[in-house]
C-alpha cells in the first residue's frame, strides 16, 4: 500500500498509524502525527486506521525562531 | 519580573534557536543571552535521520521554557494542526501563534490569526500572537482570549529595527496592562533598547544574534540592551525639548 509520508510515497504494510510508523522505521522516535491534515494524538495512533493514498505527516523538533 | 500567563521570569529576552552556524554556537548563544524562554518549532523527521532527538536533548539542556512557534502556516486549520502537534511534542500548551498571510514581508495574516487564537484558547492553549501594531486587530487577539500580545518590529529576519514608532507607542498606551512582547525585525542591540525604553515587557529575537559575526557575544549585547532600556523606563526618560537647556548653570559665570 501507499502512503504520502511527509510529501514523499512510500510503501507500507499497515492499517493503522502505529502499524504505519513502525513499518516505515519510526517506533521508536519522538514525533507527533497528523493524518490527511488533522493531529493524530500518540494515545489513538493505535485505533485510527490509515488507507491506501493517504497522506501522514511525521515531525520532531527543529529550530525555530 | 515579567509576567506571561502563569509565569515569572527575570530575563525580558527571548531568543529564537534557529540559523546559527552550529548547534553548540546555539547553545552557547542562548546561554549568553540569559534567555529563559527560547522559541523551537517543528519540521518533517526522516526515520533515518532523527534530527529531532539532538536538538531536543539539547534544548532541555537549558533548563529554559520552550515556546512552539507556527511558523510557516498559512491557514487557521495549518496553524491549529501545528499547534497540537507542538503540544504533544514539546510537552507545553504555550504557542507563539504564527499565521503568515504575505511572502515577502511575512507579514501575519491577521484575520487566520484571530480565527486560531479563538480556537486555540478554547482548547486551553496559552497562546502568544505574532501580530501586527494594529490596535483593532489586537482588541480581537485579546477579545479571543489572548493575555500576551507580540506585535511586530518589521518583517521577519529584516534585521529593520522599529519601522512604526508611533503605531508601537500607541499600541503600548491603548494597552498598558497588556505583557506587549517586540518580536521580529530586530537587527541592532539599539534597537532592542529602543523598544524597552518605550515600554515594551520584552522583546523576542533570533536572526540579530545567529547571524552576527560572533553570536555569543551578540547575545551578551542584546541581554545588555534590554536590561538597560527597561532601566532606563522605569528610571523615567526625560521629554525631549525644541531648544537647547544649558546644563552647566548659568548663575555665577564670570564676565569676562
Amino acid at each position: 500500500m501507499i502512503l504520502v509520508v511527509n510529501g514523499e510515497p512510500q510503501e507500507a504494510e499497515a492499517d493503522t498509524m502505529a502499524a504505519a510508523l513502525e513499518a516505515l522505521g519510526y517506533e521508536d522516535a519522538s514525533v507527533a502525527t497528523a493524518l490527511n491534515g488533522d493531529f493524530v494524538p500518540k494515545r489513538k495512533r493505535a485505533e485510527t486506521a490509515v488507507k491506501e493514498g493517504d497522506r501522514l505527516e511525521i515531525l520532531a523538533p527543529r529550530q525555530g525562531g | 519580573m515579567l509576567r506571561l500567563y502563569d509565569a515569572s521570569f527575570s530575563s525580558r529576552l527571548l531568543l529564537g534557536t534557529s540559523l546559527y552556524p552550529s548547534p553548540a554556537v546555539m547553545a552557547d548563544a542562548v546561554r549568553a543571552s540569559e534567555a529563559e524562554i527560547v522559541t523551537v518549532s517543528l519540521r518533517r523527521e526522516s526515520a533515518r535521520g532523527r534530527e529531532g532527538d539532538a536538538f531536543w536533548r539539547l534544548v532541555r539542556d537549558f533548563g529554559a521554557r520552550v515556546l512552539p512557534n507556527t511558523a510557516g502556516c498559512h491557514s487557521a486549520r495549518e496553524a491549529i494542526t501545528t499547534a497540537e502537534m507542538a503540544r504533544e511534542l514539546f510537552d507545553t500548551d504555550w504557542l507563539k501563534l504564527e499565521v503568515i498571510g504575505e511572502a515577502d514581508t511575512l507579514q501575519p495574516d491577521v484575520f487566520g490569526l484571530v480565527e486560531a487564537a479563538l480556537e486555540l484558547n478554547a482548547r486551553g492553549f496559552k497562546v502568544l500572537p505574532y501580530t501586527t501594531e494594529d490596535l483593532v486587530v489586537a482588541e480581537r487577539l485579546l477579545e479571543a482570549g489572548c493575555k500576551v500580545l507580540m506585535p511586530w518590529g518589521a518583517p521577519i529576519g529584516s534585521g529593520q529595527g522599529l519601522n512604526n514608532r508611533f503605531g508601537l507607542a500607541a499600541m503600548r498606551a491603548h494597552f498598558p496592562e497588556v505583557p506587549l512582547i517586540l518580536d521580529a525585525g530586530i537587527g541592532a542591540p539599539s534597537h532592542a533598547a529602543s523598544a524597552m525604553e518605550m515600554g515594551y515587557d520584552a522583546v523576542l529575537l533570533n536572526t540579530a544574534v545567529a547571524k552576527a559575526g560572533d553570536p555569543v557575544a551578540m547575545a551578551r549585547a542584546f541581554k545588555q540592551a534590554v536590561d538597560a532600556g527597561r532601566t532606563a523606563y522605569i528610571a523615567g526618560i526625560m521629554p525631549p525639548r525644541d531648544m537647547a537647556a544649558p546644563s552647566t548653570p548659568v548663575f555665577g559665570k564670570a564676565a569676562l
